[in-house]
Formats: structure tokens, C-alpha cells, sequence
């Protein structure tokens, strides 16, 4: 099947590829304080008090193996720097006070959204750490648990797996890599997160995109789980047939995720016909054959800017001769992205040679060394026109690390797609963020006793369990919520409110969706940015509404001061307008449009209904004012 | 009770005979809950006889409950070898030769999964196996004094521990480095100060609150 772009692949296309995608949907989760001390969640700031370096080294798995991904990292001798705030990290995120129990409240969501994704539910707790030597969380590895497996959710016309559920603690923010110092920003770190893992059962990268905002539209609907910026994260593994299962990492916004994923699909068909290329040509694993040599001498004068430059600074240069591999540099793996990208980036994360351009090779077009000195490079590394070769630059250090990585990566070639971990790029593409990590990585953490879940502990929670969203949807469509609000108010956190309003305190059900969803909105947009509402304020204004102490025109109003800094109090609020009252100011006014003079009677009429409700507003319902004043105006119809 | 069933007793252990599963089997256990594949570990001592500590194919452990167990098919046995890969230490005769005399402390030591406390772990094949860098600097041999905890150091362990120095200098090592629990190393710091005076190569003495396994 030939190359095909993204916007012309179909069903069949990805079903002849042996498509197969997977997620990992981390969710930060709503509560106080972090999982596993008592600093406070969610308070972001790029300020900081100290900071802190730290060195990274693999540890054993209890079952006596290192981790891969461990073993990589160990290689990139990379300084990390922490940065520490005093409000928002204790001794506990440093790995200098052992952990304190784990946050209840946390366990209760988790525990909470397991069931409603039908899990069987984990009857004893155990505590693991899983390596991470990236230095994204300083103890070296993240506290995590598995709270519930096997559950599954309705999709189309069948289900998909949910293979676990687990509860572990947010890593650090990234602030910068470059070279051998990575830095770190500390506040995220700890806090608690959910990761939901999906079976391979997408088929269509669309299908991966709809599960996303499936999965992420139900665990909203809980209203116990945060929202906003990088609080939802999401990984995606994708495999093709002949292929491996490749996990990119970090998607942040769901729109993106159909386009990576042909891309990965892309990348992995393009792999495999390199490596049948590779096999043509009589390369295998096992006669694979490259060589390195110190060409620091051959190159000192060249015109190659980086690399005079480097050279100049006292660095060295490598050579990497790949026998047999004329061309395969330039072989295409991703929209606009060749082989050679694949060896790039093993070079800058592995060996750390973080500036680009960081190698170059006999295969590229673009300019690089002048065809003279690519001769007697050939000349002095014995290399035929069948053979490609590569330069790399750095320290004598990184410089021959770089240098074995570019073979390690070439001989990978011959077997096909190497198992990484990729990150996601902005232009769809992925790159290179380390190699896959297995089960080795995971031990467990003797510093928490195993904690039991009894089942009072799950009868109590699954009282609280919401029905999923879309049997919410339903029913708002049965009784008549607004359209366009339908699916806001179903994963809303004021759902359950909402369903109460309606059921209990008998309110019109496009009243109540306003005022949760609708009126908050309208208020975000005009005043700007994040402006919440307690659910104790929404209470108060629903009832308001149930006594008919305020009406409809006057909630919109009330929001809004209480978005301004006031109080919401029920009880203070003016009697709702009597017809003396009503009476008597519509007399009034009617007084004082006599000194407007006003040739239209239905303009006069519009004027009066007016300054009769700058008056009544909220007191008494618009319809009974424009009755009363013998107009049809839109609220009379209602 | 037997290695096989180690940890387990009470509801747990009788679980396990029935269904003829032990430590180290790969299963998959039938619950009310539902189903779980993976191998049975050994449960730590001081937890309780109900659970069954499962590690399911992700590397996570969870605990299942004795009580809900419908049944445990067995598919096979993992056994784990917690084993620090011992490994040769190279020798260059451009570096310089560094001696280790071990002592004993947390520094010296490495983590039990099974009881969570840390226990001794010290030779120089095991050393370089998890610290290869160590090559990078030095020729380095060991020689494992004593295995004690520091509080347990006195007069005859620093008599000892001296009189290896002496030995170790007139070998012509370039350095000493002597590992050590925190608790009372300054007192053993001092007493050498007055035993080894104008020692020709430099002497070292290291602790550390940390076992050497943690990342």
C-alpha cells in the first residue's frame, strides 16, 4: 500500500496497517492537599526560595533486573536542578522525610472513578515506586498504586477496555534542558493524579481522538477532578502490524491526537520497509558493521561552521562510517522527517549534544561539508560509495557517546522499530524521548504499609457515584434543557445540584441550566478570567428562586455582584413586588415618560416596561410586569 | 513455615493450599471482583492473614483478599533472584589504588522488599556492579572489616579498624576510604585521628542515611 497523506486515509487504509492505539489518561484530581504530604495542591508560581542538585542512579527491581529506560538515563550524566519554593514543598518531595499516609480524599475519587468504569476493585492497596531517572521527581522514582482493573465503556457499538486505574503523584514541571543541566520547577510535584489505561482498541485515529473526550468528558462528570490547563494529560500508544507498541507522551489537547497517531502509524510502516531495505542489501543485525574514528585533524579548517567552531573550542569530532547504507539517511519515516532524525535525536538526549544541527552525514543535500573534505573523510575511514557516513561533535565524552549511539541506532534498523517512549511535537510529528520502560522499573515502596479497602469503604462511595454523562444527556434533552447547554451541564460540577433543583425544588429545568452553566459563562467572558462559584452561592440562588424571592431576571444580576466581591444572602433580599407596589410605579413612571415626548405608542410602551423593571428587577417576574402594562414582550411568552 | 508459602498464613496461606499455588507461581485468580494474572510474592511478615500480594504483568502489586477468591489457575513459576550483579573490577596500572574497608552502616547496605528494612550488602563485585563509575577513578579493593551497626562500634573494632590502615599503607594503596554508620563515626573519626598519625596517603571515612540503592 503506497504512502497515502493524513486527509486521505481511511478506514480500510488503517485496518490494512493493522492500526491498534491505546491510552494513558493522566488526570490531576481535586483536592487540598497532595497525595502524599499536606502541601497544598494546585498552587502554581514560577518564584522560587533555593534550589537543590541532585544525580540520578538505576536501583534493582525487586525481581533482581534494570530498567532499560533507567540504564539510558544513567548514560545522559545529567545534573538536575530543583527549585524549591517554601510554601508548596516540604521535606517529603525532596525524599528527606519519609511519606505520610496517603490522602483519603484522593483514594475516595479514585476509588469512586474506578467503579464507575465498572473495574474490579483491588481488595488490599500496595504502594510501588516506578523509576523515573529523567530527575522529573527528585526521590528517583513516583509513588503510584493500582486501584482497580478490567472495567470497560460503552463506544459506537461496543466497548473498550479499561485494563487499570491507577492513583500516583504529578511530576515535576520542566523549565529547561540543555546540555548535561535539566531544571525543574517543584510545585506539581506530589500532587494526585489518576492514570486511566485503555486496551489497544481504537482501530482509526479518530476513534483514539472520540475515546479521549469520552473518557475525559466522564471522569469530569464526577466535578471531583481538576480542569484547565495541563491538568489532563494524555499518553498514546500505537502499534501497526510487524510493528511495536509505541507510547508518545504528553499529548496536551485531544484535536491533536489524530494527526500524531498517523503519524506514528506512518513512521512505523516507513521503519519496517527500511528495514527490508536493509535486508535486500544483505545488512542484518548480525552483519551490521560500523566504524568510529577520531577525525578532529581532517577537519580542523573545514568551512563547516559548527564544526570549525568546535574545534576551535577544543571539542573533537567523530566519524561514524555505516557500511552498505548509501541513501537509507534520507528515508523517509514522517511527514517531512527522515532516518536521520531518528539518530539526531538519540544523539541530543542520550549523549546530551542538546544544540542543533548536532550531527551530519554524506546522505543529506543540504550543505554540510564541501564534497572535498567528505572525500578524504571516505578516504581515511575506507569508505565506499555504498557506504553513508556521520559526524558528531562535542566533548571527547559525548562526542563518543554520540558516536556509538548513531551505530547502536543504525544496527536498530535491521530489526525494525525500536521500543521509545516518544514525545509529541508540535507540527504532529514525534521525536525521541527515551527508550520504553518495562515492568523492571517498578519496586515496591517498604516505606507504606499495604492498606486495606473494605467494602463499607466502596458501598459508601458508590451512594455518590454519578450516572455517566450521556444518561445525564438524555434526560436534560427529555425535560428541556437548552440544547447548546446539554453538554456542558452534563459533566458540570453542579450536575448533581442541578438534578436536585429540578426533582426536589420543582424549578423549569432551562432556569436551573442557566443559572449553573450558562449565566457563569456569560459572566467569565465579560469580566475575564476564572471566575468560580461555590455551590453553596448556586444553592442559595436556587432556592432564592424556588421562594420567588428573586426572579429569573434577577439572577444574572445577583451572579454577577457575587463575582464582584459580594455575598449572596438569600434572606436579605427585598420582598418580591407586590401588584400595590407594581401599581403604584408603574404610576410613577408613567409620569415621567410624559416629559419624553415619544411618537411611537408601541416605543412608548417599551420605554415604560423599562423603567418599570430598572425598578422590579428581580423582585417580581418580567412577564407579570408587561402583563400588567398590557405589552408582548419575549418574556411574556414564557 | 516453608520458603514456598513464605509471609502467608491464617486465610491467606489455606487459600493458596487449596488451589495448590505458592510463592513464585505465575497465576490467574478468579474473584467475585473479577480476574487477576500475575505471580504470587512473598507477603511481608508484619502484614496481615488475609491477602494474597499478587504482581500483575504492569510490575504492580495489589493484595487480594483470601476471602473472595473463587479460583487459582497456576500457568507457571517466576521465581526473582534479588542480586546485585557482581561484576570484576577492572584494573588499570594508570590509576591509583584505592582500598575500601567496610565497617558496616547503612552505606554498606541495601533494601529487604520484604521486610523494608535495609540489610548489608558489601563486596567490590557488587559495588561495581551497582557504582561503575568507580572504575573510572580508581583501583579499588575491599576488605570487609566488620559488618556492624555503628552503635556497635568500640574499643576492639577501632583497634582493628587502625591496624588495617597500617597494613593497607604499607601495601602502598594511595588512599583509604573507610565506610562507616553515622550514628557514631565522629567517634571513631577522632580515636583514629589520635591512632594514625602523618599518614602518608589520604584516609577517608564515608556514612550515609541512605541505602546505596536508592536512585
Amino acid at each position: 500500500m503506497p504512502t497515502k497523506p493524513f486527509s486521505e486515509m481511511t478506514g480500510n487504509d488503517y485496518a490494512a496497517l493493522g492500526f491498534k492505539s491505546g491510552l494513558e489518561i493522566h488526570q490531576q484530581l481535586l483536592t487540598s492537599k497532595k497525595l502524599f504530604c499536606r502541601c497544598p495542591a494546585a498552587r502554581y508560581s514560577d518564584h522560587f526560595d533555593a534550589e537543590i542538585l541532585r544525580h540520578m542512579r538505576p536501583t534493582l527491581s525487586e525481581l533482581g533486573e534494570y530498567d532499560g529506560t533507567a540504564l539510558m538515563e544513567f548514560k545522559t550524566k545529567k545534573e538536575i536542578i530543583y527549585q524549591i519554593q517554601r510554601d508548596t514543598v516540604c521535606t517529603y518531595e525532596m525524599d528527606d522525610t519519609p511519606p505520610f499516609e496517603l490522602n483519603g480524599e484522593a483514594l475516595d475519587i479514585a476509588l469512586g472513578i474506578g467503579m464507575l468504569y465498572g473495574c474490579s476493585m483491588v481488595d488490599e492497596i500496595h504502594i510501588a515506586r516506578k523509576q523515573y531517572l529523567d530527575g522529573s521527581i527528585p526521590t528517583g522514582f513516583q509513588r503510584t498504586t493500582i486501584v482497580g482493573v478490567n472495567g470497560s465503556i460503552p463506544f459506537r457499538d461496543r466497548s473498550i477496555a479499561i485494563v487499570q486505574l491507577g492513583l500516583e503523584e504529578d511530576a515535576c514541571r520542566e523549565v529547561s534542558d540543555v546540555g548535561h543541566r535539566r531544571t525543574y520547577l517543584t510545585d506539581r510535584l506530589g500532587m494526585p493524579l489518576i492514570e486511566t489505561v485503555t486496551a489497544p482498541d481504537m482501530l482509526t485515529p479518530q476513534e483514539v481522538a472520540e475515546v479521549a473526550e469520552i473518557l475525559r468528558r466522564l471522569v469530569r462528570s464526577t466535578g471531583k477532578v481538576r480542569t484547565g490547563g495541563g491538568a489532563a494529560r494524555q499518553d498514546v500508544n500505537v502499534s501497526i502490524t510487524g510493528g511495536t507498541r509505541i507510547e508518545i507522551k504528553g499529548v496536551p489537547r485531544i484535536p491533536d491526537i489524530p494527526l500524531l497517531t498517523y503519524n506514528e502509524a506512518m513512521r512505523q510502516r516507513n521503519l519496517l520497509r527500511l528495514k527490508d531495505e536493509l535486508h535486500r542489501r544483505g545488512i542484518t543485525r548480525d552483519s551490521f558493521e560500523a566504524r568510529t574514528e577520531l577525525v578532529t585533524k581532517l577537519l580542523r579548517k573545514t568551512r563547516f561552521e559548527p564544526i570549525r567552531n568546535a574545534v576551535a573550542d577544543g571539542l573533537v569530532v567523530h566519524g561514524v562510517l555505516l557500511r552498505g547504507f548509501q541513501g537509507l539517511l534520507r528515508w523517509q519515516t514522517q511527514t517531512d522527517t527522515f532516518f536521520s532524525r531518528e539518530i539526531s535525536d538519540r544523539v541530543r538526549v542520550v549523549a546530551c549534544l542538546t544544540t542543533l544541527p548536532n550531527i551530519i552525514h554524506s546522505d543529506s543535500p543540504s550543505e554540510t561539508l564541501p564534497s572535498s573534505e567528505w572525500r578524504t573523510l571516505r578516504k581515511s575511514m575506507g569508505a565506499t560509495d555504498d557506504d553513508t557516513l556521520v559526524a558528531v561533535w562535542g566533548s571527547p565524552q559525548d562526542a563518543a557517546l554520540g558516536a556509538s549511539e548513531i551505530a547502536l541506532r543504525a544496527q536498530e534498523a535491521t530489526s525494525g522499530i525500536p521500543s521509545e517512549t516518544r514525545q509529541a511535537l508540535r507540527d504532529g510529528t514525534n521525536g525521541f524521548e527515551r527508550i520504553l520502560p518495562g515492568p523492571d522499573r517498578m519496586y515496591p515502596d517498604t516505606d507504606l504499609p499495604p492498606l486495606r479497602i473494605t467494602e463499607e469503604r466502596l458501598e459508601r462511595l458508590r451512594v455518590d457515584i454519578p450516572p455517566p454523562y450521556w444518561e445525564r444527556e438524555r434526560w436534560y434533552c427529555d425535560i428541556g434543557v437548552p440544547e447548546d447547554l446539554v453538554a456542558p451541564l452534563s459533566t458540570s460540577p453542579y450536575a448533581d445540584l442541578f438534578a436536585r433543583a429540578v426533582r426536589e425544588w420543582n424549578i423549569t429545568p432551562s432556569v436551573v441550566a442557566e443559572t449553573l452553566v450558562q449565566f457563569p459563562k456569560r459572566i467569565r467572558k465579560k469580566i475575564g478570567g476564572r471566575v468560580g462559584f461555590t455551590e453553596e452561592t448556586m444553592r442559595e440562588i436556587l432556592l432564592a428562586i424556588r421562594e420567588k424571592s428573586l426572579a429569573r431576571e434577577g439572577i444574572l444580576p445577583s451572579l454577577l455582584a457575587v463575582a464582584q466581591g459580594s455575598r449572596f444572602v438569600r434572606h436579605d433580599l427585598p420582598a418580591p413586588c407586590s401588584s400595590d407596589e407594581l401599581k403604584s410605579i408603574a404610576g410613577r413612571c408613567s409620569a415621567d415618560l410624559q416629559a419624553i415626548r415619544l411618537h411611537s405608542p408601541a416605543k412608548a410602551r417599551r420605554k415604560l416596561m423599562g423603567l418599570v423593571m430598572g425598578h422590579v428587577r428581580g423582585r417580581i417576574p418580567g412577564r407579570l410586569v408587561a402583563q400588567y402594562l398590557g405589552l408582548n414582550t419575549p418574556e411574556a411568552g414564557q | 513455615m516453608s520458603d514456598n508459602y513464605r509471609g502467608y498464613r491464617g486465610e491467606a496461606l489455606s487459600t493458596l493450599k487449596e488451589y495448590d499455588a505458592q510463592v513464585w507461581s505465575d497465576v490467574e485468580v478468579r474473584t467475585e471482583q473479577g480476574s487477576f494474572t500475575g505471580i504470587v510474592l512473598p507477603r511481608s511478615e508484619t502484614a496481615d492473614a488475609y491477602h494474597i500480594v499478587l504482581k500483575l504483568r504492569s510490575g504492580y502489586n495489589v493484595g487480594i483478599a483470601a476471602r473472595s477468591v473463587q479460583a487459582i489457575a497456576v500457568q507457571g513459576r517466576k521465581e526473582a533472584h534479588y542480586k546485585i550483579p557482581e561484576k570484576e573490577f577492572p584494573f588499570d596500572p594508570k590509576k591509583p589504588r584505592v582500598k575500601l574497608l567496610g565497617t558496616g552502616g547503612t552505606i554498606a547496605s541495601r533494601l529487604d522488599y520484604r521486610t523494608g528494612a535495609v540489610i548489608p550488602a558489601f563486596s567490590p563485585g557488587e559495588l561495581y556492579g551497582s557504582v561503575p563509575e568507580l572504575a573510572d577513578l580508581c583501583n579499588l579493593e575491599t576488605e570487609k572489616l566488620y559488618g556492624v551497626f555503628s552503635e556497635n562500634m568500640g574499643p576492639e573494632q577501632w583497634i582493628g579498624t587502625a591496624q588495617a590502615i597500617g597494613r593497607e599503607i604499607e601495601k602502598g594503596v594511595q588512599g583509604i576510604v573507610i565506610g562507616h554508620g553515622t550514628d557514631t563515626m565522629h567517634h571513631t573519626a577522632a580515636i583514629l585521628s589520635f591512632m594514625v598519625q602523618e599518614s602518608p596517603v589520604p584516609i577517608v571515612m564515608v556514612g550515609s542515611q541512605r541505602s546505596s540503592d536508592r536512585p
